[in-house]
């Protein structure tokens, strides 16, 4: 039996990932953990994440998993969500400037508190909260694995006033238009990661927890 | 193409089961949650949001059991609001597998409870609902109302919006008093007047009764998100009709 955990670190609403998890798991047990020996033995892994990256990051270094992202990103599949994503990068703006766990090169950037759709000059709200297409990346490799059997351009549901922008073009695995493109979700490695919230996207999103419950990494 | 506006159906629930009152009075039963919820997922409902309209602690705990029982079926953002007063109620229903609670009589009370709420689980997951009036014509103004519609606060609603995003609301839950249950469509100038003055989403309620109402609020209103409940509950229409007239009425919904 292979198990997949959720890294509890007390911040947000982990049961809904853990939910989703286990209504796609086949053979697979779903384990949601604040403990990182427990944490280490799983398969696959899981960094949610939602609120504010501060307090988030306090938590991921006092429970010790930023040193365990580090070590289990060489050898297992990891799937970052929302803040779980940012997480993974070096730096954030938010909160007057926060370190990250830096596995992957590039910072957090705010949309801003004047951003505009480019076509009408409309005034876009911040949070970006909704259901918006997330266009899949064409990679070196060929179709990533975790978007199988998912149909280019799917709406996914996010909710985040800041966004990732990797180092390097080659990280992104996909993009979503919102005044700006940006970052929709990442990969490097044995690492994927979203902005948007698969657990919350209906049948899209259970696809992907699905692909990743199948997916061995790179 | 970018982001959809996006159509809510909303269930009152009392002691475990839909009901509809129109203005408070003649509440009809709707049916299950559970199976209500599962049919609007089905039909394409972008979230769905729950209001718990019970006063008694042993209905809160139904309330529990539903929002657990559809958050492991249900895929999409849940919202819940109805007796959110303390810390350890939004806990509560977070846990159970809500994604955001909506505050609305506590917020009026006590507008520091918005501000320790968003601070301990972020903005994103606090919507403040706002019940407001019309209380004057020329100039138009509004005002705030607690107990379903009863009370009045004295508190002008466009400046109540204001200080709630800035104690941190992630989305506002507009509802008019005045059209709440009279099918005669969205007050567009109070939902335009609280879209245009905050920079969070605002969502359209109270006052649908056909599916171009539900365009008018995005259009005229300018509302991020729709709110409705009877129209859906009692087979009117489906949530799949209402995307394809909004469709059709040259807004972007998620199909």
């Amino acid at each position: 039996m292979n198990t997949v955990a959720v890294i509890d670190y007390g911040m947000g609403n982990l049961h809904s990932v853990a939910k989703a998890l286990e209504a796609v798991a086949e053979n697979t047990k779903v384990i949601v953990s604040s403990d990182p020996d427990e944490v280490r033995k799983a398969d696959r892994i899981v960094l949610p994440g939602v609120g504010a990256i501060r307090d988030c990051m306090s938590e991921i270094r006092r429970l010790g998993f930023d040193e365990l992202v580090r070590e289990v990103a060489v050898n297992k599949p990891l799937l970052g969500v929302c803040v779980g994503m940012q997480a993974l990068l070096e730096s954030s703006v938010e909160n007057g400037g926060t370190e990250c766990i830096g596995i992957l090169p590039g910072k957090v950037e705010y949309f801003g508190d004047d951003l505009r759709d480019p076509k009408t000059g409309d005034r876009l709200k911040v949070p970006h909260m909704g259901w918006n297409q997330v266009h899949q990346a064409p990679m070196e490799t060929g179709p990533h694995p975790m978007w199988q059997g998912i149909v280019d351009d799917s709406r996914f549901y996010f909710v985040h006033s800041y966004y990732v922008e990797p180092a390097t073009p080659e990280l992104i695995a996909a993009s979503c238009d919102y005044g700006i493109s940006f970052t929709a979700a990442v990969t490097q490695g044995n690492v994927f990661a979203t902005q948007f919230h698969p657990e919350k996207s209906q049948h899209v999103g259970l696809a992907l927890y699905a692909n990743f419950l199948k997916w061995d990494g790179a | 193409m970018g982001l959809a506006k996006r159509i809510i159906p909303c269930l009152d629930v009392d002691n475990g089961r839909v009901v509809k009152g129109v203005q408070f009075v003649d509440i009809r039963d709707a049916g299950d949650p559970v199976e209500i919820a599962r049919r609007y997922d089905k039909e394409g409902a972008d979230e769905i949001t729950f209001l718990d309209i019970t006063a008694s602690s042993d209905d809160r705990e139904t309330m529990v059991h539903v929002v657990e029982e559809v958050a492991s079926q249900v895929f999409i953002p849940l919202t819940v609001g109805g007796g959110i007063r303390k810390v350890e109620d939004i806990r509560t229903m977070l846990n159970a597998g809500a994604d955001k609670v909506a505050i609305n009589t506590a917020a009026v009370f006590n507008p520091e409870f918005v501000k320790e709420a968003a601070e301990k689980f972020g903005s994103q997951c606090i919507v403040v609902a706002i019940d407001a009036k019309q209380v004057s014509e020329d100039p138009a103004k509004w005002e705030i109302f607690t107990h379903g519609g009863r009370k009045p606060t004295g508190i002008d609603a466009i400046e109540w919006a204001k200080k709630m995003v800035d104690y941190g609301a992630g989305e506002i839950l507009l509802t008019s008093m005045d059209r709440d249950g009279t099918k005669i469509g969205f007050d567009l100038a109070l939902t335009r007047a609280i879209s245009e003055a905050v920079n969070v989403p605002v969502i359209a309620s109270g006052g649908v009764g056909n599916l171009d109402h539900l365009s008018e609020g995005v259009k005229e209103g300018k509302a991020d998100a729709v709110l409705a409940a009877s129209i859906f509950h009692f087979g009117e229409y489906t949530i799949e009709q209402a995307k394809r007239q909004m469709a059709l009425a040259g807004i972007e919904v998620r199909l």
